[in-house]
């Protein structure tokens, strides 16, 4: 016990300051009104759901929860069922063998929900592209918010996708 | 006495040490059962439709033996294409023969086990969709998806399934548990959810296009499967890749290692409660992934490995960066596994749970870091080492427990050999370019490579066309090998050990779908 609590006094806090929205990333305009913003901006509760991408996306959305990025320090948490979720955050071409469980997910999910497409694949079918086992990207299914790329994107821009979904969108004001 | 077979095979030019051998389909049974008697293992089984070129399909299996890779040839009839399954002999290639029905329609005589495999829903039974009569734009109309799972019944038996999507931040597939009380009678999986169509979007690409594609088979081993495939490739080309070059593929590819075990050791710590060692370890791998993309620009060195060599040298300070951080990291996860080791719930946790017997692991073929767990003693490193692995003397990691400790004990290992291996190859530093463009057009051809992924062998084989570009792509996973023996290993585990005994494993998903 002695060594453990020594490596965590040794090994500090690292974690980094949390970035910005990024306006640039919304695909819809803003669905949910100020009031439920204000709500899930206190408390979010996340479902992921890796809908056929090649895991890259996945290695990032679980380094967002380490130390350095410490989402839950946000009050941004991931759920183990839909039915407890704010949020989707989806990975992938969606294959077509996951077409149904990604619908299915989504109407678990209660209504106010937002969904944040992940990664090149999510926001465009990426190099997997359409075919006769890939609907493409995530929009081609259920409604996107807002749409983050890269391959995988980093997992700043994951938290930044995550908190633009749940920012007020300013040029609306 | 027969000859041996490597006297008929003609050999295959490149880094791996591989021959090819055309048989008749009588003759696969035979061979096979041979191989297996001399200590061959199945790496890979996997089809090709050569219709198009007026020929018929071909069965292709790959079998790792002492003296290198044997990659069969097996040309069959265009119509109703057929041949002797060969599950009897390498169980494992029951599920590849289930899924090169599904995509070519070529069919496994005698084997106990028809059922589809990667075929779910999109696409009816009797459409084939890597044939070349499909176009790559082809859609199907969605077809029924029943799936008659084997039923398990008695008093008290009960199912519990899980997925595609689970509970935790991981990849998709169906899971159905057959249990009395707690205890797990029988696990049965059903995977293909993300079958995306690598393969045949793979189809008339061009050979840096491909690179790119084989690059996203399984993102977790993004430098294993780049290095295959240019292996393949180069070979087709004839290329000699700069030494250079292999140097810097070889500490990327220790680096994906290092990345993923510690990734792993620490979501480990988390599933058996102790959430200090998953913000220990990830603290670590994130110091690795940001020294990624410092020296590489890119955190998981996808894009780094192309045909013809890497596409990016280490900078000036490369070296010393990378000899610290290494330094670095050993001492912390040496002071790590002490905690790990000295810590009475983990190991509570850890021994016992999930383990696969030597005995059972050497009969179903369990390969990689899971195989070397449960005494099986190879690694493409120390066995079939290509450049730059032959100058290195790699010390490999076994244990005979076969359980998550014993994975454990063998990831720690591995961890701390690739952190010294590491620093080994910054030692010898060799000078020159880095990346050799191939001639301009590549040849018509076979090529085959084989890696040592952070998993296990890696292996994936290329045809290219008469027009230079990608005719068939196989990438192949050994989770492949593996999820087989995740269904043995739980057997007699407690439903709430299956996340832990899963983890422990960590297999691909995307890698094994395609």
């Amino acid at each position: 016990m002695y060594t453990l609590l020594k490596q965590i006094v040794r090994a500090g806090i690292v974690s980094e300051r949390a970035p910005s929205s990024d306006e640039r990333l919304r695909v819809t305009r803003q669905r949910l009104d100020d009031a439920i913003l204000r709500q899930f901006g206190r408390s979010l509760a996340i479902r992921h759901v890796d809908a056929g991408s090649c895991n890259g996306c996945e290695l990032e959305i679980h380094m967002a929860q380490a130390a350095h990025y410490n989402l839950e320090g946000l009050g941004i948490r991931f759920v183990a069922s839909p039915r407890h979720a704010d949020m989707l955050l989806v990975t992938g071409p969606v294959s077509r063998h996951m077409e149904v469980a990604l619908r299915r997910t989504y109407d678990a999910t209660p209504d106010p929900k937002l969904v944040v497409a992940i990664g090149d694949c999510g926001c465009s079918g990426g190099i997997f592209g359409e075919s006769y086992a890939s609907c493409g990207r995530v929009a081609n299914v259920i409604p996107v918010d807002v749409a983050v790329p890269g391959c995988p994107p980093t997992p700043e821009a994951i938290m930044q996708g995550i908190l633009t979904a749940i920012a007020r969108e300013r040029a609306a004001e | 006495m027969q000859p041996p077979l490597e006297l008929e095979a003609t050999p295959i030019r490149g880094a791996v040490v591989a021959r090819q051998l055309e048989l008749t389909p009588p003759r696969l049974h035979e061979v096979c059962a041979r191989a297996k008697a001399e200590g061959s293992r199945l790496v890979a089984l996997w089809g090709c439709d050569d219709t198009d070129l007026g020929q018929g399909f071909v069965l292709h299996a790959a079998l790792l033996e002492r003296s290198g890779l044997t990659c069969l040839r097996v040309p069959l009839g265009a119509e109703h294409p057929h041949y002797d399954s060969i599950a009897d002999i390498f169980p494992a290639a029951s599920r590849m023969q289930r899924a090169t029905y599904d995509l070519l329609g070529m069919h496994a005589q005698g084997s106990p086990d028809q059922r589809k495999w990667l075929r779910h829903g999109a696409w009816p039974g009797g459409a084939f969709p890597l044939r070349k009569s499909v176009a790559p734009d082809a859609a199907f109309v969605p077809a029924d998806d029943h799936y008659p799972f084997v039923k398990v019944e008695g008093e008290g038996v009960h199912e519990i399934p899980v997925g595609p999507v689970h509970a935790g931040t991981i990849e998709p597939g169906h899971f159905r548990f057959s249990i009395v009380g707690e205890a797990v009678l029988r696990l049965e999986e059903r995977l293909g959810y993300t079958h995306k169509g690598i393969e045949k979007r793979a189809e008339g690409m061009t050979i840096e296009q491909a690179a790119r594609l084989a690059g996203r088979v399984s993102g977790d081993s993004t430098v294993a499967y780049a290095w295959a495939y240019a292996q393949a490739v180069e070979s087709i080309a004839g290329a000699e890749v700069p030494p250079r070059a292999v140097w810097v593929r070889a500490i990327a590819l220790e680096l994906e290692r290092v990345h993923n075990h510690l990734g792993d050791l620490g979501y480990l710590g988390n599933d058996v409660a102790l959430a200090f060692g998953f913000f220990q370890f990830w603290r670590l791998k994130e110091s690795l992934l940001r020294a990624n993309a410092d020296l590489f620009g890119h955190r998981y060195l996808m894009d780094l490995i192309v045909p013809g060599g890497v596409c990016r040298d280490l900078p000036a300070d490369g070296p010393r960066r990378l000899f610290e951080l290494c330094s670095d990291l050993e001492r912390e996860v040496v002071v790590l596994r002490g905690i790990y080791d000295e810590h009475a719930g983990v190991q509570d946790r850890f021994m016992g749970a999930g383990r696969v017997a030597p005995a059972l692991a050497e009969a179903l073929g369990l390969t990689g870091l899971a195989g070397r767990a449960s005494a099986i003693a190879c690694d493409l490193r120390v066995d079939h080492p290509c450049a730059p692995y032959d100058g290195l003397d790699v010390r490999m990691a076994t244990h005979a427990a076969g359980d998550v400790a014993a994975r454990v004990s063998v990831r720690f290992d591995e961890v701390l050999e690739s952190l010294r291996l590491i620093r080994v190859l910054l030692g010898q530093a060799l000078a020159g370019a880095v990346h050799e463009p191939l001639p301009a057009s590549t040849p018509a051809g076979f090529g085959v490579g084989l890696i040592e992924g952070w998993r296990g062998e890696v292996l994936v084989g290329v045809e290219t066309g008469a027009d230079g570009r990608v005719r068939r792509l196989h990438p192949h996973d050994p989770s492949w090998q593996n999820w087989p023996l995740l269904e043995r290993a739980v057997i007699d585990n407690i439903v709430p050990d299956f996340p832990l005994i899963n983890k422990s494993f960590n297999l691909s998903y995307s890698g094994h779908d395609l």
